[in-house]
This record gives C-alpha cells, structure tokens and sequence, in this order.
C-alpha cells in the first residue's frame, strides 16, 4: 500500500469512509431510537439494524488489525482477550479468533478473512431484510403525529431521486477532502516483543468502553473487575438491542418519557467517557 | 384447524390396489425420518471439517525453561527490557541499586505488555493504566493479579531470566 501509486489515497479513502460509515449508524441508530421507530410492527427492522451496527463495529476492530501496527496488535490482544473473560466458552474463543494462543500471522489471516469474506456476507443478508422491511413497511411516522394530517409526498423520479445524489456528492466531498487532507497514517510496526506505547487508544467508538474499564476495580465482591465490567457493556447491549420487546408503551401510540432518559443517559455516558478517553 | 384432506389419504399401490391407511403413514414417517436424518447427516458432515479446519492445530512449542538476556554493563541501572522468552515476552528490571528482577511482562488485566515507568519507579501498562510494585504486587489500576515471577541469576557478568519452577 506504501509502494502503490495512490496506495495511500485508497488506504486513507478507506479509513474514513469505515469511519463515516460507524458515525452515520450510531446516529440513525440514536434517531431511530429517541423517535422510537422500532416500535411494533418494525422490531425486525430495529434487530437487524442493531445487529449489523455490531457487525459494523466488528469490521472495524477486525479490520485495524490488518496494518499490523502498534495500535492493532495490542487492540487484538486486548479485544480478543475480552472475549476469552467469557465464562465456559470465553477460551476456546479466544483462541479460534487468534487461531492459537497469541495474537500473531495467524490471527491476521483469520481476521483478514472475516473482515472480507464472512462479515460482508452476514451483513449482506442481514441488509436485505432491514431494506426489503423498510420497502415493504414504508417509513415510521413520528409518534402522536395526527393519522388523518395532510400527507405531504413528492415523486421518487425525479425529485427524491435528485435530492439522495445531492446528498452523495456532499458525502464523497466529505470524504475526499478530508482523505486527502488528513491522510490516515500507517503507525508504527507492531512488534510482539515491545510494551504498549504511552497513550495507545482505540478507534473513537470503542473509547468510552475503554475508559470505563480503567477504572473498574480489580475486583467486586467475589468477581474479577474485568468480567463484571465486560459483563455490564454485554448487559446493557443486550437490554439496548431488545428495546421494542420491553418498551411497550410506545407500541400502544403512547410517548413515554423514560426511553428520553435512558436515551440521554446512554448518550451523555458516551460522549463523557469518550471526551475523558481522548484527552487522558 | 383440519388437516389438508389428501394428506392421510390412502396411497395408491404399485398394482393400483390402494394401500390402508396405517401402512401409508408408516411409509411416510419413514420417508420423514430418512429425510430428516440425512440432511442432519449431511450437515454434520459438512460443519465438522469445516470447525475442524477452522480449530487452530496445537503447535509443538519447544519448552523455554532460560534464557541469557545479555552482559550486566549492557543494562544500565533504573531501567527495564523487555526479553523474548520462548513466544512470552517478560520483564527484567534492573532497580536504581543495581538488583535485578524479572516477571512476565503480560499484564493480568487484559493482555497487554508492560513497562518500566522510570519516573514513578513502577511497572506500567500503558493500556488500561494499571500498575504493579517492583515485587510485581498490582498496586492500583484494574489489574486483578500480580505479574508471575521469573529467576534472574547473574553468572560472572552473563545475566540470564529462569523460569521459577
């Protein structure tokens, strides 16, 4: 990539736009949440749609380890090593992501081949449902809206249509200047046999994730720090993804007022985490 | 809900006679388990080369028990190295009075390899901020254990790291 004419634009093109992609699915999936879409009869679509933000994220984690850098390596000890913290099967996972005990050129093939081959065809299938649902059910009105309103409508050709290219253009602008002017860099090579670097971070969505485990304690009662703390994040994620099975009053028409809060809850914990995970 | 009328229907016979009703759903539910069986069957034995395939090989890893790190003048005082012990990588210490220690140098908490903080005098892991004494006792931060323990033996001016038995 460093020797290819334009191999640098392509990798940074790359970057971003994996970037843009992770921000633009956190906030349709906040919007979609604070608007409460995911409300009967659309909970398949708000599933998959939750799922494939998990696989989003996957592609990314298993995707920064494929520039073998400092960054990555320790990123894939760390991150591989969480999923080992889980009881019974945690393991036996561990080393299958790795493909053996340490992170080393097997885990990069490993990862080289979900990141190419196994996500995209998951996510693909996972994509058609939520789009064929999306067809099918038409957009979700905005609770309380007045059934019999005036309908406002336009024609899908041309008038959407040039409305969504509109759109396209200001995104790959977007992401053309800001590959070419803030090229992402290659890091440092990772070397197994070297400490982690002072100040070694991962990409920003994971931030507030890894803030909250610095200062979990050791331990918590009878348990480690680190399973209670990874058990929580699987927790909430869980409680978050089942969000149109528990919130039945907005499944009624009925606004309820404890989705805001949880929502802003949720979102004031990230950005404070992740502004603390920046900058300490 | 009533079933479909044709499907407890008796089957014709081959000699058009028509069979009784038992003996066709006998051959039915046989056909189902046959069926039924072999597609089980038949994904086992696709999936099980496949997990097999995808299940890392043990590797013959040849059993490190010491290694000679280099001579005492290489390693200045108040320092730390990191030493490639078989595939683990470990720490030696050399402290501001010269005495020398050696634990693994991956951290209890989520795997990372630690540091020698020379200002605060303390093993560092600079991925989640957890530190340990020089005893290699987790001081603070979210590691759950201390650091094992390795020999060091100084012999005339080679220092070597041993593993403790």
């Amino acid at each position: 990539m460093s020797k290819v004419q334009f191999g640098w634009l392509v990798r940074s093109i790359h970057s971003w736009a994996a970037n843009l992609f992770i921000l633009a699915a956190v906030i349709h999936m906040f919007s979609v949440y604070f608007e409460r879409s995911y409300r009967n009869p659309r909970e398949i679509t708000w599933l998959t749609g939750m799922l494939m933000l998990f696989l989003g994220l996957g592609f990314g984690f298993s995707g920064y380890l494929l520039p073998w850098n400092e960054l990555a390596f320790f990123a894939t000890k760390v991150g591989t090593d969480i999923a080992g913290v889980i009881p019974v099967v945690g393991k036996p996972l561990m080393i299958f992501l790795r493909g053996g005990e340490d992170v080393t050129g097997a885990t990069l093939s490993r990862f080289f081949g979900f990141h190419v081959a196994l996500f995209p065809g998951i996510f693909t299938f996972l994509l058609v449902i939520h789009l064929v649902l999306v067809q099918r059910q038409g957009m979700s009105e905005p609770l309380g809206l007045d059934a019999a309103h005036e309908r406002k409508t336009m024609p899908f050709f041309p008038n959407f249509m040039l409305r969504d290219v509109l759109l396209w253009l200001i995104v790959l602008n977007v992401l053309a200047v800001l590959a070419v002017f803030f090229p992402w860099e290659l890091g440092r090579k990772a070397d197994p046999f070297a400490s982690a670097p002072a100040g070694i971070r991962p990409e920003w969505y994971f931030l507030f994730m890894f803030q909250s485990l610095k200062y979990v304690p050791p331990r918590i009662l009878f348990l480690d720090g680190e399973v209670l703390g990874i058990g929580l994040f699987g927790v909430a994620g869980l409680i978050w993804l089942l969000v149109p099975f528990w919130d039945r009053k907005s499944s009624r028409g009925l606004r309820g007022k404890e989705i805001s809060y949880i929502g802003i809850g949720v979102v004031v914990y990230i950005l404070v985490f992740t502004i603390l995970g920046w900058f300490l | 809900m009533s079933s479909r009328p044709d499907e407890f229907a008796p089957l014709p016979s081959a000699s058009g006679q028509n069979v009784p009703l038992e003996a066709g759903q006998e051959r039915r539910d046989f056909l189902k388990l046959a069926l039924g069986g072999g597609f089980i069957a038949w994904i086992a034995a696709v999936a099980y080369p496949v997990f097999s395939y995808l299940k890392p090989p043990k590797q013959a890893e040849v059993e490190v028990t010491s290694v000679k790190v280099g001579k005492i003048a290489e390693i200045g005082k108040d320092s730390g190295m990191i030493v490639r012990f078989g595939s683990k990588p470990v720490i030696l210490i050399r402290t501001a009075d010269g005495e020398f220690r050696a634990f693994s140098a991956t951290c209890t908490h989520l795997d990372c390899t630690v540091q020698y903080k020379k200002d605060l005098g303390v093993i560092w892991c600079a991925c989640h901020n957890g530190k340990y004494d020089l005893t290699g006792r987790n001081i603070s931060g979210p590691p759950p254990r201390p650091l094992e323990e390795y020999r060091v033996i100084v012999q005339g001016d080679e220092v070597s790291v041993l593993k403790k038995t």
